[in-house]
């Protein structure tokens, strides 16, 4: 699609810039501390940066993200404290969920983030009960809610849209289509062609964005963000985009993907795609651009040293926030 | 029976409709959603048509408004999880899953997320969500429509279930759980919806038929001495503590002292009133519709076991329904069910 670059602003754009390098930069370190053990298995967003990035340039407070599995880019793009979430990765009590959520699970929701969901397709119901409590309550926030291509054959998807399509609710359905359900081919499993397209079913504009590009994604978002605000109900979003590594640390993404296929992807990166048109617009200069890269490598330094100088949590940490209110002594018999 | 005084008899519907109306008048933030708990929906001339199957919603749309009182489409994981959100993002939902068997569409909404977002998030959500659910045979409804499916929430942790046993306890407890800060499960059962208290088995079932109309509620987590005695426990809940009430009745014609404890929670579960009387009649009947593996019947007899075992003068004993899904036909429904006849048997098993 044609960007609207010029309605963009530079704050906008920076921040965008800023944003998925932090992730992308928080993603490898990840890796690194999976290699070393710290960090117990994770499912990397590497590649797919500029699809909640674009969209969460436009939230504010009280709007509600909801993600996936593979959640850190929409944590990070959300505004969620990456000290506290590589806390959480590294399983400490300094972690965003106090240890006890991990990579699949974390959730700020004094940020806004709601959580994110290890069952494929659960959270997308709950997105839409957050956009009823915002429209019950009278505000004109929004709940967007990510997940993947694999989730659009879920039936937790259909019901949610329907419901959002009958009640008007204000959620942004946003599809990250990275191409495979883990290893399963999109095309082998979704029916019709396309994901978008199942937003006529249920009455609400469908739209397919190239996901590599945050100044799409900002453009899509923009549109379907105010339509939420504005009372105009849902959107359904399909970003089509690309996880460079496996679906989980240890796959060998070889084992049902070619390097052609891989190498078209990554050369339509979504950093170097908006690194490049900041500085052909002259938005900024070459010096100021890394310099937020530099920052980018600095901020997660400080996480990782966060993280580490953090403690484990106490045993008795077991037992609590199973319920708000509860006898004592229940949880260790039997 | 006490001496007559002006009791306030209501229905079990009765009482949660008004448990219900009244919590909707005290805080805005409570609404309910559900398949057909108006009915006629969008109708103008037939709205408010059903009520809900067992009329307990009937009349709250012409009083709250579409806004709060929400039919559904047929969409349980939508809707339930759509609670879950609601509840999450700072409302109180009320959610109307028609039949405990309908779990296995929106299990998913329920175990893994409502029942886990709390611990999982470190403590920071909190999930005020009430979910109501029908159980119990006895209406030839057969497999799916007639189970008593509690043990496999109990079996959750971060899910509380309570299980009113009259119409009294039905307000209180259904008051109790929209005001908690957990997501709670009620669980009512088919035959006491409608069924007006019956002075018949003893001083009333918990209070002697009278539902005050000012609003109050019951501890969630507390079982109740619904009868004292001295010779053997009958531990009942939801229908089956009436059952005990009449079995007891039995017992003390035959001269046996039955105490019957109504367990009302069944997570948290009130097991130092289960222990107490034990220890006090050094025998128990557990009487429980749910199937008999892995259920509420189960945990309490292992409670008794571990923690009792040196009390005990007999083993602990389970009325339940068999290992079967619920039959159709009456004959095999009938032999399907616990009866106060069962509990009169297992009780004077324990005695001998």
């Amino acid at each position: 699609m044609t960007t609207t670059s010029e309605t963009i602003d530079k704050k906008d754009l920076l921040w965008m810039y800023e944003t998925m390098v932090t992730i992308r930069r928080f993603e490898e370190q990840c890796r690194r501390e999976a290699d070393a053990g710290k960090l117990r298995g994770m499912h990397s967003s590497v590649g797919q940066e500029a699809v909640p990035t674009g969209i969460c340039a436009h939230l504010k407070e009280g709007d509600y993200v909801l993600g996936t599995h593979r959640s850190h880019h929409h944590c990070i793009a959300r505004g969620v404290d990456i000290n506290e979430m590589m806390a959480e990765l590294l399983g400490k009590t300094t972690g965003t969920n106090k240890g006890k959520g991990g990579t699949m699970h974390i959730a700020d929701i004094t940020k806004g983030m709601l959580g994110a969901n290890g069952v494929v397709g659960s959270n997308i119901p709950v997105a839409t009960g957050a956009a009823l409590s915002a429209k019950m309550r009278g505000t004109d926030n929004a709940s967007v809610v990510f997940f993947g291509d694999g989730a659009s054959s879920q039936g937790s998807l259909h019901e949610a849209m329907n419901l959002a399509g009958i009640w008007q609710l204000p959620v942004v359905f946003v599809c990250e289509n990275n191409r495979y359900a883990e290893s399963t081919p999109v095309e082998y499993v979704v029916a019709g062609g396309s994901i978008a397209n199942r937003a006529a079913g249920y009455g609400m504009p469908g739209v397919v964005a190239d996901g590599q590009s945050a100044l799409d994604m900002y453009e899509l978002g923009a549109e379907a963000v105010s339509r939420a605000r504005a009372g105009g109900g849902p959107t359904l979003i399909e970003a089509q985009t690309y996880r460079y590594m496996g679906h989980f640390g240890g796959d060998d993404t070889s084992l049902y993907r070619s390097e052609e296929e891989e190498a078209y992807y990554r050369a339509r990166d979504c950093i170097d795609r908006l690194r490049a048109y900041i500085l052909e617009g002259e938005v900024v200069t070459v010096d100021d651009l890394d310099a937020l890269d530099s920052q980018a490598v600095a901020a997660v330094a400080g996480a990782v040293k966060f993280a580490d100088e953090s403690p484990f949590p106490d045993g008795e940490e077991l037992y609590s926030d199973v319920y708000i209110e509860y006898p004592e002594g229940h949880f260790s018999r039997g | 029976m006490a001496q007559a005084q002006a009791i306030r008899a209501l229905t079990y519907v009765q009482a949660v409709n008004e448990a219900l109306r009244q919590e909707m008048e005290r805080d805005e933030s409570v609404f309910i959603m559900g398949e057909d708990i108006a009915g006629g929906a969008g109708r103008d001339d037939f709205e408010d048509a059903w009520g809900g199957v067992f009329r307990l919603t009937k009349g709250l749309i012409t009083q709250f408004g579409k806004e709060r009182v929400r039919d559904t489409p047929i969409s349980e994981a939508g809707f339930i999880g759509a609670g879950v959100g609601a509840a999450a993002a700072g409302m109180r939902p009320i959610v109307d899953l028609m039949f405990s068997g309908f779990f296995g569409v929106c299990g998913d909404q329920i175990v893994n997320n409502a029942a886990k977002m709390h611990y999982m998030f470190g403590g920071k959500v909190k999930l005020p969500l009430t979910i109501m659910t029908s159980i119990g045979a006895g209406t030839a409804s057969a497999a799916q429509h007639s189970e008593t499916l509690y043990s496999v929430f109990v079996h959750f942790p971060g899910l509380k279930s309570v299980c009113p046993s009259d119409a009294y306890t039905a307000k209180g407890l259904h008051a109790a759980a929209i005001r908690d800060d957990d997501p709670v499960m009620i669980f009512n059962h088919k035959l006491l919806m409608g069924r007006t208290q019956k002075p018949d088995v003893g001083p009333g079932v918990v209070t002697g038929g009278h539902v005050p109309e000012e609003p109050y509620t019951i501890e969630i987590g507390k079982a109740h001495v619904a009868r004292e005695g001295e010779d053997v426990t009958l531990i009942g809940c939801g229908y089956t503590t009436l059952l005990c009430h009449q079995a007891a009745v039995m017992l003390e014609s035959e001269g046996h002292s039955a105490e019957v404890i109504d367990l009302l929670s069944l997570s948290p579960m009130d097991e130092g009133a289960i222990i107490e009387s034990v220890k006090k009649t050094r025998k128990i009947v557990i009487v429980d519709e749910d199937y008999p593996r892995c259920s509420v019947a189960s945990d309490i007899s292992a409670l008794v076991a571990e923690l009792a075992f040196d009390y005990l003068d007999a083993p602990p004993r389970r009325v339940t329904a068999p290992h079967t899904p619920v039959p159709y036909t009456m004959p095999l429904e009938n032999l399907y069910l616990p009866t106060k006849e069962r509990v009169f048997e297992a009780a004077l098993s324990v005695l001998e």
